[in-house]
């Protein structure tokens, strides 16, 4: 751009191999629950950073739902710049080192990397996480946000992504935020569901204490739709966006599924994160350990599922109905489970959990199936090879199928619009058929993934500042 | 933090704790519970509320000490806090509109048939109490329910009131006629004998179920009891239910999933347990 040389040349920057990023050892880390990923060294990140090619028009950015300017960022760091780079990164991306963690980014930022095209794309994610990682370490080092105040109340329900970002967002716009959460910690499904090898929970803390920085009030131990009603809330407040999640978890609807051993992802996942249960008797919440663990479902839900049931010591297996191409989960997770000796049964459908007299979970009987015809999304559909019946033997069942939205919000509100899954339905700008109350994430979605989440909080967060402007003027 | 404000000791092991819960003792209505969460590494327990006395702010909570966390809870002095206190959850009691009601309460039950009783009498319902416990000093909330209506009560071994079950004394109230409902809550084979003996005289029965659970707001499913052919989340469906078509076998054996743990923490507690001694 200037008539400075170049510090590395193009030819230079494509002859760098994509850096591999350090984890635990699978036999270590699948007895702990320690972080797998270790993070880049400075060395490795700047290695890697000079992988970018500075593309003029960088198609990673509209592979990205919050729209990370991840050029500038990864240029930034680069160039050693790096408390310019975390700046940059957090006034785009609200959890960084969360997103740098959970993200799917090889279908999203990294997919849309030219260098993908001939080889590995650039590792956006690895950087991410080695930007935020190290603004979490140096926050002295950032500069404090200016905030002007609105005087307008804006009431969030649910401390999930989706809240989070929206929160902070909104705080940083001058907006008086109120934080509703209905569990005793925030964070709501980077607490509770995805577990601490994958997402250390003071991370987590962390980033709602930078929240609370910014002047947001959370509210712990409040449920929407019981502590208070939804009209409740608007009386008292400017906006709402609800955030509250897809709670309800589905079960597979087959005989035997009230058996004792067998769990829905939510709770399992719930028992361990939330509550330490892998800590008994040090926290007192029990959890079933279980010797043979097979969990159902093959999305990053599963995923988490069956490594904890790894770490708890059990010979954890996953069943999935389709096979290995169709699995939702994120490579690195699949790939990480297999490292960690998890089993794969594919083309696997259970038919019912078979117990003993004393009604604890034996087996799951299954059936097995074959790939028929593409169904509505896309995919082959699995159809049951007739008399293929066999029982897999288990102690332990954990349902990972999905989750559907959890009516105890809408249904104190009818005025509310639902589609007939009971997700709330929201316009283009997030906004839902009552006028200031916004929603977005699982809510709206349907199971989906954090980044989405965040993405819709920080649309809402656009949003309700442009309402102000119209409506409230 | 939800300050203690009062403690009475009701039964050998049962204790009321008035609780520092302002808006919930505000809202709350008969048949719901709120999840208490006595510390960081403390279990998330529903607990039904029994009272409230929405000047004072505090809701009241009957709590048998049976397990560690309950008697964690139990330890606390008026002055000491809970940690979390979430709710009211759960549907509110269906409450007839007139007529005459049958409550039976069983042991700490008693306490949850206590505010199905208020809400009753609130609508001018004519409300008889049937009320047991194995003997004199197990009976608990005599005095309140007398306030809002007939009391009859049942003891194991005839130490105080009758002798029998609050089944026997029940049949009798059915077997004369002008019942509209009964409401049961006590331990499950209670329960269980009071929707078997309602079944032939085809009177609406309501038990309150308190399964296995930890959000409370419908989340993990670990509540989930079966009705019928159906299945239902206790926290958000219930907790009360009809009991005609409750399976009450799968409630209890679900109830005993973590039975073995209950044991180790009991250990634990009393200095005998063998991983402590262990890692000591």
């Amino acid at each position: 751009m200037n008539a400075s040389p170049e510090r590395i040349t193009t030819k230079q920057r494509l002859q760098i191999q994509r850096q591999k990023m350090p984890e635990q050892n699978p036999t270590d880390r699948s007895a702990n629950f320690e972080e797998v990923n270790l993070g880049f060294t400075e060395q490795l990140a700047l290695l890697e950073a000079d992988r970018c090619l500075q593309c003029k028009d960088p198609k990673c950015v509209s592979g990205c739902p919050v729209g990370v300017n991840i050029r500038t960022f990864i240029d930034l760091l680069s160039k050693g710049k790096i408390a310019e780079a975390a700046q940059s990164l957090l006034c785009d991306n609200a959890l960084p080192a969360v997103t740098g963690r959970v993200c799917p980014q090889e279908n999203q930022c990294e997919a849309e990397c030219v260098r993908g095209n001939k080889g590995l794309p650039v590792g956006i994610g690895y950087l991410e996480r080695y930007v935020a990682d190290w603004a979490r370490k140096h926050r002295d080092q950032l500069p404090k946000v200016e905030i002007k105040s609105t005087g307008k109340k804006v009431a969030v329900v649910g401390s999930g992504p989706a809240g989070l970002t929206a929160a902070g967002e909104l705080a940083k716009m001058g907006h008086e935020v109120t934080i509703y959460e209905a569990l005793h910690k925030p964070g709501g499904v980077l607490v509770y569901g995805i577990p601490e090898f994958r997402l250390p929970k003071a991370i987590v803390a962390q980033e709602v204490d930078r929240l609370r920085e910014l002047g947001v009030k959370i509210e712990c131990n409040v449920i929407i739709g019981r502590t208070y009603t939804l009209p409740e809330l608007r009386e008292r407040f400017d906006a709402i966006f609800i955030a509250n999640g897809a709670g309800l978890p589905v079960f597979m609807n087959v005989p035997g599924e009230n058996l004792k051993g067998v769990y829905s992802a939510n709770e399992y996942l719930t028992r361990i994160n939330l509550m330490a249960a892998y800590q008994f008797p040090n926290s007192d919440t029990p959890v079933l350990k279980g010797k043979r663990v097979a969990v159902v479902g093959g999305g990053n839900v599963a995923m988490d599922a069956v490594r904890t049931a790894k770490r708890l010591g059990a010979e954890a297996m996953i069943v999935y109905r389709r096979t290995a191409d169709e699995l939702p989960a994120r490579a690195e997770e699949v790939h990480h489970a297999k490292d960690e000796g998890v089993t794969f049964h594919f083309l696997t459908a259970p038919v019912e959990v078979v117990g003993d007299d004393k009604r604890w979970v034996t087996g799951l009987k299954c059936i097995q199936m074959k790939l028929g015809e593409p169904d509505a999304s896309g995919r082959a559909r699995p159809e049951p090879v007739p008399g293929s019946e066999f029982i897999l033997p288990c102690d332990t069942v954990v349902v990972a199928i999905g989750t559907r939205a959890n009516p105890l919000l809408t249904a104190t509100c009818p005025e509310l619009k639902l589609n007939r899954h009971g997700n709330l339905v929201v316009d283009e700008n997030g906004m839902t058929s009552l006028p200031g109350v916004f929603a977005g994430g699982d809510i709206v979605r349907g199971a989906a993934t954090v980044i989405l989440a965040m993405g819709d909080g920080k649309k809402a967060a656009k949003a309700i500042e442009a309402y102000f402007q119209s409506v409230l003027r | 933090m939800h300050t203690i404000l009062r403690k009475q000791q009701l039964s050998p092991n049962v204790t009321r704790l008035d609780v520092l819960a302002p808006r919930i003792a505000q809202i709350r209505k008969p048949g719901q519970f709120v999840i208490v969460h006595l510390a960081e590494n403390s279990e998330r327990i529903p607990l039904t509320i029994a009272d409230a006395n929405p000047s004072a702010g505090s809701i009241a909570l009957v709590i048998q000490a049976v397990g560690k966390s309950t008697r964690d809870l139990v330890a606390l002095e008026p002055g000491e806090s809970i940690r979390d206190v979430a709710g009211p959850l759960g549907h509110a009691t269906e409450l007839i509109d007139s007529g005459r009601a049958l409550c039976i309460g069983g042991g700490v039950g008693t306490a949850v048939v206590h505010p199905i009783a208020q809400g009753l009498h609130e609508r001018n319902v004519h409300v008889t109490s049937i009320i047991g416990g194995r003997s004199r000093e197990w009976v608990i909330f005599e005095s309140e329910l007398k306030r809002l209506g007939d009391v009859v009560v049942c003891t194991d071994d005839g130490s105080y009131g009758r002798k029998g079950f609050v089944t026997d004394a029940a049949k009798e109230f059915l077997e004369r006629g002008g019942i509209d409902i009964v409401y049961a809550v006590g331990p499950v084979p209670m329960m269980r004998a009071v929707a078997n003996l309602t079944r032939p005289f085809g009177v609406r029965t309501i038990v309150s179920l308190n399964p296995v659970m930890i959000d409370g707001t419908g989340m993990c499913g670990g509540c989930r009891v079966s009705l019928g052919k159906e299945t239902r989340f206790a926290c958000v469906d219930g907790p009360e239910f009809d009991g005609h078509l409750v399976d009450f076998d799968e409630l209890q054996d679900r109830l005993s999933t973590y039975r073995e743990f209950e044991q180790q923490a009991n250990a634990c507690a009393a200095g005998t347990c063998r991983l402590e001694k262990q890692s000591a």
